[in-house]
């Protein structure tokens, strides 16, 4: 397949990715660059030492931090067991975590409110069996409960993924040469798998970081991540100076977490397709 | 005991991912509009489901981008995971890299990015504005379902179709496209399930007017969920639970499994 015809085949994608994803970027540095007249300026970038937006992007990144931790210690017993399994039941179980996705994101965090609720369905059945009842709805911990409902499934599928494709005989090699099951895991299993860890904490992370719909929904709209502040600035103040100028900062954190994962995952391994 | 650890296990984590789906079923029965009180059993959601014209609208809308999106991304993605395997190393590493932008990217970023984009060159905000969208997340999808399959294409099976006769064309059709076939369904679905599910990038790249289920949603969230939108949901997901089950259990797709 190697002839010149089929290399001219990129074309209309590579004008595609041209048009749709490199000018949109562009375009975000532009607006951030630029006040309303169309002038050069770094006001819209420094904006964020502003307490408000500062304060914004901290809680982002302590809850997303925060998030990820817990969907990593979640997700990668549950990624073991499931590894362990037959394999025949490959697809079925990637089914599982996929079938979620096809009842509306929205409505599925908002459930969450009704389970959540002081009078909800959770803190009645604490109160049938005389537990102390939960007050997490419109805190943050309510948030950091909708970050991990919803991108446990990123965390899972990657470790998941290389676990699958770790050679069996390297674990037997292990136990043979005189390694106990914690050795082997900490020696074989573990470093084997960092490729799918590194690409489920990106996964995670970045999607929790840049969130406005779940602290939207579960916060209350009294707790303000990020990217609350930048989808009000394009959607109500329709300041798009300044929420591109606050893209940027955010895209800063995209950007390393992008890197990391490119040293670590080199073969796209950990990818969760 | 340790296996009955690990089930207990598995068994909270499905608890944990499938009580939502549990509460929105329940819901779509529930007599009250309140989502926090159970005011008795009904029906009522379902039958004045389909006489909702705006929900029917958004439905519409939804279903149009959904199968639009998924085949225009299917079509321009294959084409190109065909094209990008044939490119010298540097290329290819560039152009995997751009397609990888838009997945590692924030979905807010592409959001604002693309509606920056028909900002600029003032394109009316509309259904055309949300197709280009999600055509633009889709085909990153397609491209690294298809990919694998063509890397595991035995490159003499093209070239010996040729040396009987077949015409490039022809060669393509007989012989490659059944072998990444698989790789292009699955890319199908994929960019399918993601159109059907996004908001983000939909919220940012709709024009006034124009509304999927998801921004719908988001617009009663202050106001209340209208309940006929949880009958709606769980129609979807009890449809498609149906499907896959029907797939999964009918004659032949066993053997498909094993070929694997």
């Amino acid at each position: 397949m190697k002839n010149k015809f089929v290399k001219w085949l990129s074309l209309p994608y590579a004008f595609w990715s041209i048009a749709f994803i490199i000018i949109p970027l562009i375009m975000v540095f532009y607006f951030g660059l630029t006040d309303k007249t169309g002038k050069f300026t770094f006001a819209n970038i420094l904006s964020i030492s502003l307490p408000v937006h500062f304060k914004s992007l901290l809680i982002a990144l302590l809850l997303s931090f925060i998030s990820t931790v817990i969907c990593l210690l979640l997700s990668y017993p549950l990624a073991m067991i499931l590894s362990s399994l037959n394999s025949k039941n490959n697809k079925l179980m990637i089914l599982i975590f996929v079938l979620p996705m096809w009842m509306n994101f929205l409505l599925r965090t908002l459930a969450w409110q009704t389970l959540l609720e002081n009078e909800g369905v959770i803190n009645t059945i604490l109160r049938t069996i005389h537990l102390p009842a939960l007050k997490i709805i419109n805190t943050p911990y309510a948030i950091i409960f909708g970050m991990i409902y919803n991108f446990l499934p990123f965390m899972v599928l990657p470790i998941y993924n290389v676990l699958c494709k770790i050679d069996k005989n390297l674990l037997n090699a292990a136990r043979d040469l005189g390694a106990n099951e914690i050795q082997t895991f900490l020696k074989v299993t573990l470093p084997l798998s960092v490729p799918g860890i590194i690409s489920g904490i990106t996964m995670v992370f970045v999607p929790a970081l840049t969130t406005f719909v779940i602290s939207d929904l579960l916060g209350g709209s009294k707790i303000l991540l990020i990217g609350n502040v930048i989808e009000q600035e394009f959607t109500l103040n329709s300041n798009w100076h300044l929420g591109s100028g606050l893209s940027i900062v955010l895209m800063l954190f995209i950007i390393i977490s992008m890197i990391i994962t490119a040293i670590f995952d080199k073969d796209g391994e950990g990818s969760a397709l | 005991m340790a296996n009955v650890l690990k089930r207990i296990y598995i068994a909270l984590i499905f608890i944990f991912l499938y009580a939502p789906m549990l509460v929105l079923i329940v819901l779509s029965f529930n007599k009250s509009k309140s989502r926090a009180k159970w005011g008795g059993f009904t029906f009522q959601w379902y039958t004045k489901l389909l006489s909702d014209s705006s929900i029917m609208e958004a439905l519409v809308t939804t279903l149009m981008l959904a199968v639009l999106s998924a085949l225009i991304s299917t079509f321009i993605g294959t084409i190109a995971a065909i094209a990008i395997t044939s490119l010298k190393k540097g290329a290819r590493t560039l152009m995997m890299g751009i397609t990888n932008i838009p997945m590692l990217n924030a979905e807010i970023v592409t959001g604002i990015s693309l509606m920056l984009l028909f900002i600029f060159f003032n394109v009316k905000f509309g259904f055309t504005t949300i197709l280009l969208a999600h055509i633009t997340f889709n085909i990153p999808y397609v491209i690294l379902s298809v990919m694998p399959r063509i890397k595991q294409l035995n490159p003499s099976a093209y070239e010996a179709a040729m040396d009987l006769g077949a015409s490039p064309f022809k060669a393509f059709f007989k012989v490659v496209f059944p072998d990444i076939l698989p790789g292009v369904f699955s890319g199908l679905l994929m960019a399918f399930t993601m159109s059907i599910d996004d908001f983000i990038i939909t919220h940012f790249t709709k024009g006034a007017g124009v509304d999927t289920l998801s921004t719908k949603i988001y617009s009663q969230v202050r106001k209340g969920i209208d309940p006929k939108m949880y009958a709606l949901s769980s129609l979807i997901f009890v449809t498609v639970l149906v499907l896959l089950i029907l797939i999964n259990i009918l004659p032949g797709s066993g053997k498909k499994a094993k070929e694997k």
